[in-house]
């Protein structure tokens, strides 16, 4: 079973993505569409550097929204910052964060998530993957960004992900 | 098609698309207005996020009711873009860096000892 | 099309056309090298949205899959740029 579906989520995900693109679901569609989320995930689990483990849909679904309010609360920001700060004015700079996560996924997730936020932009990771260089556009109180990534971020995706 | 479409779906399209055309018209700006690298690479984000969610939305709302049935395949372009956008920002914040530390400039390195100050 | 909607696009499609020019003003400045392709990343999301705003003019779903290639070429072009900056080579 687990060499036959290597990752459940991955083939879903497809399956999901062939429906949406063909915009029906006749049975010709479905098969084809199961096939290929067989298929796919099967040949490229080699390329796969470290095998994904998703637990805790709750989890899941509870970030997915945070990271959604989140986002649109720092497009405001941003947008106000870009049309009102005055250059000088704006206080930006690189903010070092310890990281306790430690799975490639999660890390890889973290970043996407912190980068596709308005205002924060995701610079290295240290070699031994546990400082985090970020770059922010207004530091407001680098213990409360501190806070925000650590407590809402990180410690969901430790749960998801470890 | 025919006149038919009711006031509030129109009503719906239109605040999300002026929502979604303002946020990429800022973030446009901001990739102009900004004064240092490491500040323009957050502006573009803002059409990313609200600009493409906008517009998705908004097809989506009008091909489903059109067509009097739920048709999301527009939110694949926010899906899409939500996946390869971070992507290209992460390649680019490398990239200026290391080029930055070559010049010479000050960027803190990311090391093993306690963080001191960012 | 009620006239609200008709606005509603035509002010969106104004706003997407300055932001391309915006993006392209950045692209022509630079300075640097990691500027341009920044801009270039901005440009065609904007552009997307664009081909996006004509499929709701025209009602018609086959801007949907031009805009998908938009993004998708985009994509490949700036990371294969910003990879290029990295190293100095694209592939490796």
């Amino acid at each position: 079973m687990r060499r036959l579906i290597p990752s459940p989520v991955l083939s879903v995900a497809l399956l999901l993505l062939w429906i949406l693109l063909m915009q029906s679901v006749s049975a010709g569609t479905l098969v084809l569409g199961a096939a290929l989320a067989l298929f796919w995930p099967a040949v490229t689990v080699r390329l796969r550097p470290a095998p994904v483990r998703m637990r805790r849909p709750l989890v899941m679904a509870r970030l997915f929204c945070r990271v959604v309010l989140e986002m649109l609360k720092s497009n405001a920001e941003v947008a106000w910052a870009i049309l009102t700060q005055r250059s000088r004015d704006m206080r930006s700079g690189f903010v070092l964060i310890p990281l306790e996560l430690r799975d490639p996924n999660g890390l890889a997730v973290l970043a996407m998530i912190v980068t596709f936020t308005p205002g924060t932009a995701w610079a290295q990771l240290s070699a031994d993957n546990r400082v985090l260089l970020l770059h922010v556009l207004a530091i407001e109180s680098e213990a409360a960004l501190v806070a925000l990534i650590k407590e809402r971020y990180e410690r969901s995706l430790k749960e998801i992900f470890e | 098609m025919n006149g038919g479409t009711p006031l509030w779906v129109e009503a719906l399209t239109a605040l999300l698309v002026v929502v979604g055309a303002l946020a990429a018209l800022i973030g446009s700006f901001g990739v102009l207005r900004l004064r240092s690298f490491f500040r323009r690479v957050h502006a573009p984000t803002l059409g990313a996020t609200v600009g493409t969610w906008g517009f998705t939305l908004a097809t989506a709302v009008q091909v489903s009711y059109e067509r009097g049935q739920l048709y999301l395949h527009a939110l694949l372009i926010t899906v899409f873009i939500a996946l390869t956008a971070p992507v290209t920002t992460i390649f680019l914040m490398r990239a200026a860096v290391f080029r930055g530390r070559l010049r010479g400039e000050e960027i803190p390195v990311p090391g093993t000892e306690e963080p001191s100050r960012g | 099309m009620s006239p609200l909607l008709s606005w509603a696009l035509t002010f969106a499609l104004g706003c997407l056309a300055l932001g391309v020019l915006l993006a392209l003003a950045r692209m022509i400045l630079g300075p640097r090298a990691e500027d341009r392709v920044l801009a270039f990343d901005c440009l065609y999301v904007n552009v997307m949205l664009v081909i996006l705003a004509l499929g709701l003019i025209y009602r018609s779903s086959s801007y949907f899959e031009a805009a998908l290639l938009i993004a998708l070429f985009g994509f490949v072009g700036s990371t294969a740029m910003a990879k290029f900056l990295l190293r100095g080579e694209v592939i490796e």
